[in-house]
């Protein structure tokens, strides 16, 4: 009935965030850490990724298409925000200026990785090891590289924390309290897992 | 010895609703058990700045002077609270007074909070029970559900949640979390709960509930500690449900 756009948009928003974009970045995340275990072990594994049947329709309708709706609504949500940590300095506004923050520089991140990879892929580049090897080789990349992921894995992991607000599922102080924990240990556990892939190309 | 003590003031005022805000300071001779409306009486009893130079009485609004009106909400000293229960004793000085930012300014620490008196129009916070005839008795409210809303029905519509809010400014339409919170508090009610759907609606429309980016600054700042940011999540399932039952249609009458 009287349900608006902007609702539906929110909500879409919110899910599109978790699944699939959420989702695709843990497979992504797991998936490069092949690179641990030497250049062969990752390559095999982008290959067999590279391979998967009905890519195109898998990269545009799981990876492309979501994320560019989610990266583009957030914007418009990010810009709406008057943030004010300066004068109410709690933990949950902390984490709204950074969910903001994280989120403009995980646009500008993918944006760039997307750019250095997938399209140069799309040019007729080769994705493997080499190619993420010659990235990092930079200290100035390694250095994006690093606060990229780490920006991409904390806007995840406090993002699942505000699904569960957002859709209801976590209404109590104590039920919000218990998933600030659990998303900090999802956001610890990412963290490790991406830190070590960077610094198996290095 | 307290006869010659003087309590200092800088107060941000305003002329007009459009013109340049600026500050003024104050001293205002102590007693004890002062507050701030107290202070600003004794300003408005004596106009004159602490340069000695005459000046015009302070505006400000006030009603209750116990904190249930939400009338006399302002900044002091960087937080935003009701004049009535700031207590002069308890504040760093000087003690800086200003109006609340999101709203407009009428005059000096006078704002105008019509905004949220028109978002509880629109959410329909009320019960409604006129008719043409004698409906009768209304069914019983369990007692431990009746303290439970108790506390939700103490807010005073004062503005601090809105102020304290990062995504109700002027960028955005976002009715701000009181209004949303009464949505929660009527639809509790046995007999306000037969327009439940029709609350759910208008706070799903623009401006509503997903506005909403959990920097849960407005349950920190309640002066009565209201649990909004519980209200807020569960009115979010609520909606959850009701946008099921409006996309796809419902067995329920």
């Amino acid at each position: 009935m009287a349900t608006s756009k902007e609702f539906f948009y929110r909500r879409l928003h919110s899910l599109l965030g978790v699944i699939p974009v959420g989702v695709f970045l843990i497979q992504h995340l797991v998936v490069n850490h092949f690179a641990t275990k030497g250049p062969e072990a990752f390559n095999q594994a982008s290959h067999f990724m590279e391979n998967l049947p009905f890519r195109y329709a898998l990269e545009v309708f799981i990876i492309f298409l979501p994320i560019l709706f989610h990266a583009i609504y957030g914007l418009y949500i990010a810009f709406t925000a008057k943030n004010n940590v300066n004068r109410y300095g709690y933990f949950r506004n902390w984490m709204f200026t950074l969910q903001r923050v994280s989120g403009v520089v995980t646009l500008v991140f993918i944006a760039w990785h997307v750019w250095e990879t997938r399209i140069q892929a799309f040019f007729g580049a080769e994705v493997n090891y080499d190619m993420m090897a010659n990235i990092l080789d930079h200290p100035a990349m390694l250095a994006f590289y690093i606060v990229g992921v780490l920006s991409t894995v904390f806007h995840f992991a406090n993002g699942l924390w505000t699904f569960g607000v957002s859709w209801g599922l976590t209404v109590t102080p104590r039920s919000q309290r218990i998933s600030t924990y659990v998303t900090l240990g999802i956001f610890i556990a990412l963290s490790l897992i991406s830190i070590r892939t960077i610094f198996a190309f290095v | 010895m307290s006869e010659h003590k003087m309590i200092s003031f800088i107060i941000t005022r305003q002329d007009t609703a459009d013109s340049t805000p600026y500050e003024e300071e104050f001293e205002v001779p102590y007693r004890p058990n002062m507050n701030v409306i107290s202070a600003l009486m004794e300003i408005r009893r004596n106009p004159v700045n602490k340069k000695g130079e005459k000046t015009t009485p302070i505006a400000w609004d006030m009603n209750c002077l116990e904190e249930v009106c939400g009338a006399c909400s302002m900044y002091i000293n960087g937080k935003p609270r009701q004049s009535c229960t700031a207590l002069v004793d308890k504040l760093e000085q000087p003690i800086r007074l200003a109006p609340m930012s999101t709203f407009p300014v009428v005059r000096d620490l006078q704002v105008n909070r019509n905004r949220m008196f028109d978002s509880l129009k629109r959410v329909k916070a009320w019960v409604p029970i006129d008719g043409t005839y004698d409906l009768g008795p209304g069914p019983r409210m369990p007692e431990r559900k009746r303290q439970w809303a108790y506390e939700l029905s103490k807010c005073m519509t004062c503005g601090v949640c809105l102020e304290a809010c990062p995504n109700v400014n002027s960028k955005s339409d976002f009715i701000g979390p009181a209004p949303l919170s009464q949505v929660r508090l009527f639809n509790a009610h046995p007999t306000g709960a037969m327009h439940k759907a029709e609350r759910l609606d208008a706070i799903m429309g623009d401006g509503g509930l997903t506005n909403c980016g959990n920097s849960q600054n407005c349950v920190q700042s309640c002066p009565k500690g209201i649990p909004l940011t519980t209200s807020i999540a569960a009115l979010n399932r609520e909606a959850t449900f009701q946008s099921f039952r409006n996309f796809f249609g419902s067995d329920q009458a």
